[in-house]
Order: structure tokens, then sequence, then C-alpha cells
């Protein structure tokens, strides 16, 4: 019999990620409903710290894997771990952050073992004690329901999806297999931006910039907004290709898809490839000077402006109701 | 150096979706495009191509009269075009993996470009896959890649940042926006697409039984998105706009604290 809902732990720098304590708080109910276990599943270095946080998080068993080698993601080394635990423990299903090492290693896991990946999921559900996952497809424009027929599940969960909970519990702690395996990718450089602000895909707030921001300059504008908010900043792929971001903070169909709690679209069309990106936030606020502009059509409130205007009073308002608070 | 470049088709985003009798997604009409990041794939597969003296060969699973995309990929420059042709059987991730990994273990090949995700039902996996079947290493998102006495460093997107990877050829390579800018195919082009013939593969000829290729996944219903409502849009002055949006957002949700 198969048994036990796993959730892999991505972690870097001693924290770990915050799709993985959104995930486990979900799971957590689902596991419920089953009567199943709920086990964590900690690849790399583990410490104290780590294994006190997943504590908090309704965790009933933590599978530890440590080895030097798995200090940083490697698809293989990642890969061949984890498709030996699985093989080992057989769970029902394996629950992974749709982040970018998560996809990467969600999709050789799911081949080698010759099962199905349902990616980006925003909804998990017990029908006929199957689970049953919800994912956006066509830019949003469409959902489908789908199981998996054979064991475990494997699916990826889209960040800012489900609420964290606390749930304090004394997990039981299990040190299992860290033989690597082959590994076929070698690091040879890594670059990380130095930024206070959050992950885009993770943030609560993102503030996006569109064409109507009008240069490189301008994004100090939107960064002062975010930073009241604890937000992160985004940016259309007008403004992108226009060289004024990276890409990296592109919103949208061919950029990242992000589901905050607020939306900030700062002189942003709202063409339908940009709303790919972020029709899942809770409440999408636009600035545009244009108010036939489409953006509108979709935004839970709007403001007719000159965002050169309104974005500066906006940042000063919040600041204001942050002194108060 | 043989470049094997995995691509697709899908939906025109514009394109407006309506489900079928059968309740699923009803692509009859639709108008499609070659999947964004495979013109990625296409594109640097062409560019090894002009360096290494190479070869492109592109392979789509798709239905048999579903060609653009293919042509499109012979008329950018690629020299071959191969459409897999699966029949009636339903075909999920695994499965669509499991048989272009057959096609392509019949061939040789050195590199293998993909896009990192579809965008119409984008599972972000098939490249990934046939990579595991293929038993050959992979790096996804790449941005960058250069290629050396049988190794490639790819340089590839990470969160926050970026890092360079290198692996021995071959190996399977996913497109990431900023890899480069796909070219317009040029007239020759579009007249060698016209003509060259798109070679079809049929499922039976691959020696894969059914078994083989049966779908993990079961779809259990599709629902279209309720579109979302327009909401309030104030206009007033500034000042006064401003603070009214505020008390609604933080009415509507808690980002303050
Ligand atoms: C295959 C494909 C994939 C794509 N993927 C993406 C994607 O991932 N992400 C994405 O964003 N787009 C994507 N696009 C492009 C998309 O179709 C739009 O072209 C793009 O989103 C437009 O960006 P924008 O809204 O910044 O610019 P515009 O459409 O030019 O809009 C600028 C807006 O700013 C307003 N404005 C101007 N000045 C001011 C001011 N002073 N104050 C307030 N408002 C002002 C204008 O009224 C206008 O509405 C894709 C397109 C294709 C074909
Ligand atoms: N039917 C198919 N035929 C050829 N290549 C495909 C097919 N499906 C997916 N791919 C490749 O796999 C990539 C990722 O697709 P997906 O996993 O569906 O998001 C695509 O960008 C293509 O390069």
């Amino acid at each position: 019999m198969t048994k036990g809902i796993w959730v892999f732990v991505e972690h870097r720098e001693n924290l770990i990620k915050k799709v993985v304590f959104e995930t486990l708080s979900e799971a957590r109910k689902i596991a419920d409903q089953i009567e199943d276990e709920l086990c964590a599943v900690l690849i790399g270095k583990s410490n104290d710290s780590l294994v006190e946080s997943l504590s908090e998080y309704g965790v009933d068993k933590i599978y530890l894997a440590e080895n030097d080698v798995l200090k940083t993601y490697t698809t293989d080394g990642f890969t061949n771990v984890m498709s030996d635990l699985i093989r080992k423990y057989e769970p029902r299903a394996l629950l992974i952050g749709c982040t970018i090492n998560g996809r990467d290693l969600a999709a050789q896991v799911a081949q080698r073992l010759a099962t199905g990946l349902l990616t980006d999921c925003t909804g998990i559900e017990v029908i006929d004690s199957q689970l049953v996952f919800t994912r956006p497809i066509y830019a949003g424009k469409a959902t489908v329901k789908a199981s998996c027929k054979t064991n475990p599940v494997i699916a990826t969960i889209r960040p800012n999806t489900f609420a964290a909970v606390q749930n304090k519990k004394d997990p039981k702690i299990v040190k299992t297999v860290t033989d690597c395996g082959n590994i076929r990718q070698v690091v040879i450089d890594a670059v990380r931006q130095v930024s206070q602000r959050p992950e885009l895909t993770e943030a609560n707030v993102v503030v996006t910039g569109g064409r109507g921001i009008k240069g490189p300059e301008n994004f100090k504008l939107l960064e002062e907004l975010a930073d009241v908010l604890g937000g992160a900043v985004g940016a259309s792929r007008a403004s992108v290709d226009a060289g004024w971001a990276p890409h990296s903070m592109q919103v949208g169909q061919t950029g990242k898809t992000v589901s905050p709690t607020l939306y900030i679209a700062c002189g942003v069309s709202g063409a339908i490839q940009h709303f790919a990106g972020m029709s899942s936030s809770k409440c999408i606020f636009a600035i545009n000077n244009d108010p036939e502009a489409n953006i509108f059509k979709i935004a839970d409130y709007g403001i007719v402006g000159d965002l050169f205007e309104v974005v500066p009073l906006l940042t000063e308002e919040f600041k204001k109701l942050k002194a108060s608070s | 150096m043989k470049i094997i470049v995995l691509a697709k088709q899908t939906f025109d985003t514009e394109a407006k979706l309506s489900l079928d009798n059968n309740g699923k997604i009803d692509g009859q009409g639709v108008k499609l495009i070659m999947n964004p990041y495979d013109e990625f794939a296409v594109e640097e597969g062409l560019r090894i191509k002009e360096k290494t003296n190479g070869e492109v060969t592109v392979i789509s699973v798709d239905k048999e009269q579903d060609q653009d995309a293919l042509r499109q990929a012979i008329a950018m420059g690629a020299d071959e075009a191969v459409m897999v042709v699966p029949g009636d059987v339903e075909l999920d991730e695994y499965a669509t993996a499991t048989i272009l990994a057959k096609v392509i273990s019949k061939m040789e090949y050195d590199i293998i470009l993909g896009g990192f995700r579809a965008i119409d039902d984008g599972s972000c996996q098939v490249a990934g896959r046939v990579a595991e079947s293929l038993n050959i290493p992979v790096v996804n998102m790449i941005t960058e890649i250069k290629i050396e006495n049988g190794k490639a460093q790819a340089t590839r997107d990470i969160e926050g940042g970026s890092e360079v990877i290198e692996v021995k050829l071959p190996a399977v390579f996913t497109a990431q926006k900023g890899l480069n800018e796909p070219r317009y195919p040029s007239m020759k082009g579009i007249m060698k697409a016209r003509k060259k013939p798109v070679k079809i593969i049929r499922l039976g000829e691959l020696g894969l039984v059914e078994d083989q290729i049966a779908a993990k996944v079961k779809p259990v219903s599709y629902t279209l998105a309720e579109p979302r409502k327009a909401g309030q849009v104030i206009q007033d002055e500034p000042a006064k706009a401003v603070s009214q949006a505020v008390k609604l957002i933080l009415e509507k949700v808690k980002v303050v604290v």
C-alpha cells in the first residue's frame, strides 16, 4: 500500500521557500481527510532551524537525505535521491512548489518513475478517495481538473495560492538514503542579484511597470511603492523589450506567473498575454491615463490618471497608513 | 553537429476558447502558432548549425495536417521535419515524451533543443521527460549556450539570478526567453518550405506497444474561466482618487501590516 503525502522542501541559505509552507498547510488538510500522514522531504544540508520551521506546519515525518554533494541543487543529484526515496517508501503523492527548480525536478522524477505530473496547480481535492488537482490552462482562460492513474501522483503547486497556516507538531525524523548517483550537470558559476525585495513569484504585492513608465529611470517610483508594501517589482513585455527591465521581471505568458494578494499595474494596457501571468491575483489595481485601456476591464479597482502623479501619492498614502497602524 | 528541435503548435493566445460536446477544449477552427519558446529553440538550433556546419531536424507529435509549425521551421532554415502521428490515442506528457524519445533513439543526435514550456496547456515537462527517457542530461530554461569539445556550457535562469551549467553532449536544453531573437523566414526559405515533404511516422512503425504509451494523467473536467469582471474605476482629482482607492483596496485585501 502506498502511504504518505510528501512535500519537497526547497531551501536555500537556511531559508525554506514560502511555497513549501503554503503547500504543507494545504496538504495537511488533505492528509486529514484521507487519514494519511504528511511528510516533508529535505534534501541537501539540514540543520535544527530548518527542522524547527517544518515542525511548525503540521508535518508528521521528515525524511532527511543529507550529503555534501547535495548542497547546491543539480537536476540529477536531486532526481536520483528523490526517485530512490519514492521507490523505497512508495508515497501516494509528491507535491513540489512550482518554482524553477521545482518544475525541473518534478519532470525528471515523473518520467523516471513512469508516472503523471500535474503542473502549476491551484487546487487540491479528494474525489472518490483520489487526489484531484486543478490547474489553469490556456493563459488562464480555462481550468482543468485531473487525477493520475499511477502512484505517486506528482504535482507542482503555484506559489501564493494557499495560505500558510501554523500547526505545531513533533515530527519523526527519518535519516535516509544519500547515494546521489551520477550527477551530469556541473555548476560552474552562479550569480544572484542581492535584493532586499521578495522574489517576484512569491511576493504578496507586485507593482508592475508597462510602456507607460517611459524609461528605466522611472522604475524607481515603482520600487518606492513596492518597498512600502514589502512587494516586488515586475514589468510588461513592452518595457522588457525596450530594455528598461531585465527579462526576469517580465510578467505574462512568456514571463513569470504571479499570484499576489495585490497586483498594481502602472501604465500597462492589459493585453491577454500579460493577463495570462497575473490573472490569479486576488486584487488587481490599475493606473492608466487612458480610460478605455483594457486593463480596466479586468482590474478590481482603477484610477484614470497620470502614473507619474498617482504612484507617488499612492506611496505616500500607504506610508501614512503604515505609520499610523 | 546533429541538432534536433522539439516543436509543437499551440493555440494563439488571442483565440476564443470554447468546450466541445464532450466537455473538452474545442480545437475546431482555432488559429495555431508555433509555441513561442520553440521558436527560440529552432533559432538556437540554426545558429549552432551555422557555426558547426551541422544539420537541424525538427520533430513534432501532432495531427498529420497540423504541419504549419514544422513548415515555419523549414522556412527559417531547418533541414528536415518529422511529424509523428499518434492517431486516436489519448496522449499525456508522459506518452508524448516517450514517443519523442523513441523516435529520437533511432536517429543520430548531439544536441536536442525544446521550449521550456508550451504556452497553451503548458506543463513544462515534455522536453525534460525526453531527456530522462534517452538517459541524457537536461538543462532547463537556458538563456545562453556555448559548445566546445563535446561539451556545452549553458546559462540558465534560477530564482533571483542565473547559473552556468556544464554538461557533456548529447544533452537536452530548453529555451527561455532571452536566448535569442528568432529570425523571420527568408523568401527562399518560404519557397523551400512549400515543397519540402514532411516525413510522417505513424505510431505503429515505432514498435511501441499501447501499454508503453498509456496516459498516466486522467482529465476529469474542463471549465472555462469566468471572465474577470470590470471593477470600479475612480475618476477624481489624483489625491482624492488615491485615498479612495486605498480605502477600497484595504477593504478587499490585507496588505499593510
Ligand atoms: C506570443 C506573445 C507572448 C507575449 N508575452 C507577453 C508577456 O509575457 N507579458 C507581457 O506583458 N506581454 C506579452 N506579450 C505582449 C502583449 O501582447 C502586449 O504587447 C504587452 O503586454 C504590452 O505592454 P504594455 O501594456 O506595457 O504596453 P502598451 O500596450 O503600449 O500599454 C501602455 C499603457 O500605458 C498607458 N500609459 C501611457 N502613459 C501613461 C502615463 N503617463 N500614466 C498612466 N498610463 C500611461 C497607455 O494608456 C497604455 O495603456 C506577448 C505577445 C505575444 C504575441
Ligand atoms: N507534441 C509535441 N511535439 C513536439 N515537441 C513537444 C510536444 N509537446 C511538447 N513538446 C516540447 O516540449 C516543450 C515543453 O512542452 P510542455 O511540457 O507541454 O510545456 C515544448 O516547448 C516542446 O519543445
